[in-house]
């Protein structure tokens, strides 16, 4: 697999293709909408969904961990899909998250679905985490120019699960992707049954209103597109920002 | 007939016989037969040609009975029809007589459509007759007083049964008369049925595999008169549309009262509409009908149809996908052009008979073959419905999403005994041959997921109270099923609106072809050329124009794969030279030239040529199994050739050929049709295709896993909800044998892969594979060559090297690459997106990128190991 490099406020962080951020100086790896115990939330409301979505996330998240070893773990927010998600983790999955948060500080960002730190797990919670000229929040506070107070110069966030739909000449594919400016980058979602949400739908595009660009996720690489280009190879069809959640095609 | 007249004495009471006598009508030996047969307490399957007063048949036993035991309160007979448009119908044409017989009865339908304050009241106090759809039947199923409502029931007629017995609705509707046959033991069934290929499973169908329906059978009408019509002494090569048979098309319609002309396609029928009116100089009324239509459109349709070509707003004619036919009697249809390959003898029949409005008159039918190939298989349906070989889908098992949500419902209505619902479901002729594990597996999904170590015990839907009798948990989870239930699962569609907020709607198209246009593209629906404005919530906004050369909507799974039976009178007759006088001229030649240059497909055999072509090499196979078989074996042959070094580059499939392209030398052929290829290599594909993503969906819906789209649910809201996708792939990591991946399994080793028909095919042509070696493309070659481009396959592996190609195409034309020396084969949908690209976005997007220039590295293009 391989991970492209990127410059926000000067600092280069990589862009992993499994979903995750890695910045190198401060050996820190950020992840965003885990959404654990999401199958069990939906059969909470009556949607028998499979169970076992924490447990593919985690392991997948394990294998991130474990193989750019970072000394920092930043969960982005939306780490549980409920507030009673954690309670509800089934304890070899609690167990994987007890084994990060030993090789490493866990902080866990909250998000509008946690607001509250997950009981009985590890870890440091705050409503955000800055270090350097980096901040790392849920919800970008979507502002611009960006906060001359403290040293933040660019934010790191989730919560918009953004997705990218290029047509190609195999027909249309859509793919999770990091998307980005100078100052401002939003993670993909990496949680096993976590949806998307269009690039291009006004809740994303508003945030770059000075075109950004967009990293789709591959299976070895990135792909990489500007916002401009994706607007016009879909023939500015702007509004046709439906979310589509499959993590290869749509059908 | 004396003989005849007599039993009529015998078995009709008098205000019968004086009411076919008043119409100068005698009663049918069949319709007797039915009345005889339902007398002495037995299940029915009446098979009747169009025309042969099956209808009327079909409720004789329910009105003798009426008059005989005097009418009661309570339902009496229960009528179940594919069509809601044809519940009407009967409604309306059963009124008469009961009227002009003063029989008293009640008469009314129950469809989607019925007002909440009638269904109501019919639950509270049924009507004599009820004519419904198994949707309908089978949410009345669900109610906690099913046992009321249907404990008098008598009598139960199904109507059009050979189109429901094989599909999923067919399935429901099984479980459902199973589920009647319990609530009212007394009642006994009538189906209805067109001409079938496999009577004994329809009988079984109609009645129980144990005890069968008697079948009656009417005298087949006169048969139909067939003939083949070619464009103007052109035949073209390639295509399915058949456009260049436009002004013949027209002509006949001209020299005739009423045509329908059926199609194969909703795409095909918009162009075919649009060609006819280009040349339509003398405004010749000549509607369109399809699926995707405005159902007041259709209705429009129908309802002029039915006023016959005289009448002063009469039709002349009706461009027609399958939406026509099945359904309504119009009795003026005077002839029937069928456009395109007719892909199987079956249905050929049903649609020629909706020209035949008295049985003792032969129907008219031409075929207008849309190229070569079509030529054969009209030639070849012709003599298949001389021979009357019909070809309908063998009878299959009922598929377990149905299953699942049945004993959901059933639950709903009441608690039941997991042994004594095993038995009751096994009464359906679908479910005949359920096994006990794959009922315990369905059960326990209902359950609570079924999942391994029961992870969802505390959310289950159902419980098992102390005395084993299963419950549903709650009002809540039953209305829940009852608002998802069906089996027609739909993909997600828009609106088309015309003129503005206060316009109308046209009909529908699907939501990915909507994302696909741009403001201002041009595209054909309902039989106009629209102009796409914009997309506002679920509609798709238009006007009536727009420029350029306008692209029509497709829709998902409206292809038919050429039957077998079919395709092997095609191989016979290609094989037999004393057959070809039937031919037209340039398709004589055509194959006369295949025979020097190459050689001509056998019976029993299978053709391979091999012959090199701009640098690469060209394999082309004539299997004449349809073309999702040949999909099927083009991705299996891709995944053989590259293990042998041979780099194969692309396939394409049509119904009769599969042709494909490697690099290198494909080397041993027939080694490489070895049937083995049917065990591992088969099994990855299948659980990688987005085929089978696609059935699991289907599944997933119909078995209540995921509920349907609700309207509203948009834009972010999006993210919150779970994707059949992603559902998909934890289920096969974790439980591989759910019975979920069982059902899709099963699913798309039927029609969608036609595994079972490849399977046939290689182990039948193994040892007579004859490969022909030649040094350019063969004539025979040239319709499947011809398609290369215009047809695209894409596994999901190539997801990554199409999103590649894709970001070098753009970043070449930005100017941020160099160019690339490789040749671009371009597809024409992309090569329109490049001239797009070109066209009008370089400078936009130069402006656009300026800003994020500077502080950025380019991700892709710079890309360096991870540490």
């Amino acid at each position: 697999m391989t991970a492209a490099p990127f410059h926000l406020a000067g600092e280069r962080v990589m862009l992993d293709p499994a979903g995750v951020l890695y910045w190198p100086a401060a050996r820190l790896l950020a992840v965003a909408d885990l959404h654990l115990e999401k199958g069990s939330a939906a059969a909470r409301r009556g949607s028998l969904v499979p169970p076992w979505d924490s447990r593919l996330t985690l392991d997948r998240l394990v294998a991130r961990v474990g193989f750019w070893r970072p000394d920092i773990v930043v969960a982005l927010g939306d780490s549980f899909h409920d507030r009673d998600g954690a309670a509800r983790l089934p304890a070899q999955d609690a167990e994987r998250l007890r084994r990060i948060a030993a090789a490493a500080r866990l902080v866990w960002v909250q998000g509008n679905h946690d607001p509250r730190p997950p009981e009985g797990l590890p870890g440091e919670h705050g409503d955000s985490f800055a270090l350097g000229p980096l901040a790392f929040r849920h919800e970008s506070h979507g502002r611009r120019p960006l906060p001359s107070h403290g040293d933040e110069r660019a934010e790191i966030c989730g919560h918009h699960h953004p997705k990218a739909k290029l047509p190609t000449r195999g027909g249309s594919i859509s793919r999770p992707c990091f998307v980005a400016d100078a100052g401002r980058m939003i993670l993909p979602a990496f949680g096993a049954y976590t949806g998307g949400l269009d690039v291009l739908h006004p809740a994303i595009a508003a945030l770059f209103p000075r075109g950004g660009r967009a990293f789709l996720l591959g299976a070895e690489r990135l792909f990489s597109f500007g916002l401009a280009e994706i607007v016009t190879i879909r023939g500015g069809n702007q509004e046709a920002g439906s979310a589509v959640s499959s993590p290869g095609r749509q059908g | 007939m004396a003989q005849g007249r007599q039993r009529t004495a015998h078995e009709l009471p008098q205000r019968f016989v004086d009411w076919f006598a008043g119409r100068g009508w005698t009663p049918r030996a069949h319709q007797l037969a039915v009345l005889a047969a339902a007398r002495a307490g037995e299940d029915v399957l009446l098979v009747a040609p169009t025309g042969g007063g099956k209808t009327l048949a079909g409720f004789l036993p329910s009105l003798v009975e009426l008059v005989e035991g005097g009418v009661t309160a309570g339902l009496h007979t229960l009528y179940v029809s594919p069509l809601k448009a044809l519940a009407t119908d009967i409604a309306r044409n059963l009124t008469a007589p009961v009227d002009e017989m003063r029989l008293g009865l009640r008469i009314e339908t129950r469809t989607g459509d019925t007002p909440a304050d009638r269904r109501a009241r019919q639950r509270a106090t049924p009507p004599q007759i009820l004519l419904t759809t198994p949707e309908s039947l089978v949410l009345l199923l669900s109610r906690r007083d099913a046992d009321t409502m249907f404990g008098a029931l008598r009598r139960i007629v199904v109507d059009e049964a050979h189109a429901l017995a094989g599909t999923k609705r067919g399935d429901q509707l099984a479980l459902g008369l199973a589920r009647l046959r319990l609530l009212a033991p007394d009642a006994r069934r009538i189906g209805l049925s067109a001409t079938v290929a496999h009577p004994d499973a329809l009988r079984a169908y109609v009645g129980t595999p144990q005890t069968p329906a008697r079948m009656v059978v009417a005298p087949p009408g006169a048969p139909p008169a067939l003939s083949m019509m070619l464009p103007d002494s052109h035949v073209p090569w390639s295509g399915r549309m058949g456009l260049a048979g436009a002004s013949v098309i027209l002509e006949r319609i001209a020299a005739s009262g009423m045509t329908i002309v059926f199609v194969n396609t909703r795409a095909q029928s918009e162009l075919l509409f649009a060609a006819i009116w280009r040349i339509n100089d003398d405004t010749l009324p000549i509607a369109l009908h399809h699926g995707s239509l405005d159902v007041g459109q259709r209705r429009r349709v129908e309802a002029a149809m039915a006023r016959g070509s005289d009448a002063k707003d009469g039709l002349r004619g009706v461009i027609a996908t399958s939406s026509l036919d099945l359904g309504i009697d119009w009795g003026g249809i005077d002839q029937v052009i069928q456009v395109g390959a007719p892909k199987g003898v079956s249905r050929l029949l049903q649609r020629v008979g909706r020209a035949n409005h008295r049985m003792d008159e032969a129907s008219n039918a031409i075929l207008v073959p849309a190229n070569r190939f079509e030529v054969l298989e009209c030639q070849a349906a012709i003599q298949g419905v001389r021979a009357m070989e019909l070809d309908g889908e063998p009878p299959r098992p009922g598929g377990l999403d149905v299953l699942a949500q049945h004993l959901l419902l059933m639950a709903a209505s009441a608690p039941f005994r997991a042994d004594r619902m095993y038995d009751e479901v096994r009464t359906a002729q679908p479910y005949a041959g359920l096994s006990q594990r794959d009922f315990d597996d369905v059960l326990g999904f209902v359950e609570d997921g079924g999942y391994a170590l029961t992870a969802y015990e505390r959310y289950a839907k159902l419980f098992r109270d102390a005395e084993g009798w299963i419950q549903i948990r709650g009002e809540r989870v039953a209305r829940q099923a009852r608002m998802n239930a069906g089996t027609i699962v739909e993909a997600p569609v828009l609106k088309v609106r015309l003129g503005g907020p206060r316009g109308y709607t046209l009909g529908e198209i699907e939501e990915g072809f909507a994302n696909m246009l741009s403001p201002g593209d041009a595209f054909l629906f309902a039989g106009r050329k629209l102009k796409f404005l914009r997309l506002r919530e679920a509609t798709v906004e238009v006007a009536e124009g727009g420029a350029g050369e306008p692209v029509v909507p497709t829709y998902a799974g409206s292809k038919y794969p050429l039957t077998s039976g079919l395709a092997a009178r095609v191989r016979q007759m290609l094989h037999d030279p004393e057959a070809w006088a039937l031919y037209p001229e340039p398709v004589r030649e055509w194959l006369e030239l295949q025979r020097q240059r190459s050689l001509l497909p056998g019976p029993d055999d299978l053709l391979v040529e091999v012959f090199p072509r701009h640098g690469n090499h060209f394999l082309v196979a004539y299997c004449f199994e349809g073309r999702n078989a040949h999909q099927t074996l083009g991705m299996l042959l891709t995944r053989r050739l590259s293990r042998a070094g041979a780099a194969p580059l692309g396939f394409v499939a049509t119904d009769y050929a599969l042709a494909l392209w490697c690099a290198n030398p494909p080397g041993d052929i027939p080694a490489l049709f070895a049937p083995d290829m049917l065990g591992d290599d088969l099994e990855d594909w299948m659980a990688e295709s987005s085929m089978l993503r696609r059935t699991f969906r289907n599944v997933a819906v119909v078995a209540g896993l995921i509920e349907r789209q609700h309207p509203g649910q948009t834009g972010t809201r999006k993210q919150v909800t779970v994707s059949s996708d992603l559902v998909y792939d934890v289920l096969r990591r974790h439980q591989p044998d759910h019975v979920l991946l069982r059902a899709t399994r099963a699913e798309a080793a039927g029609g969608l892969t036609d595994i079972d028909r490849l399977a046939d095919m290689l182990v039948r042509v193994e040892s007579h594979i004859r490969v022909a070696r030649l040094d350019r493309v063969s004539p025979l070659a040239i319709p499947v060559m011809l398609d290369i481009g215009r047809e695209f396959v894409r596994s999901s592996d190539d997801e990554d090297a199409m999103l590649a190609e894709t970001e070098a195409l753009l970043a070449e034309a930005m100017g941020e690459a160099e160019p690339s020396t490789e040749a671009l084969v371009l597809a024409p949908g992309h090569a329109q997106e490049l001239r797009r690209l070109t066209r009008q976005a370089g400078p936009r997007a130069k402006r656009s990128r300026r800003p994020e220039r500077r502080p950025l590295s380019r991700g892709g293009a710079r890309a360096e190991r991870g540490t």
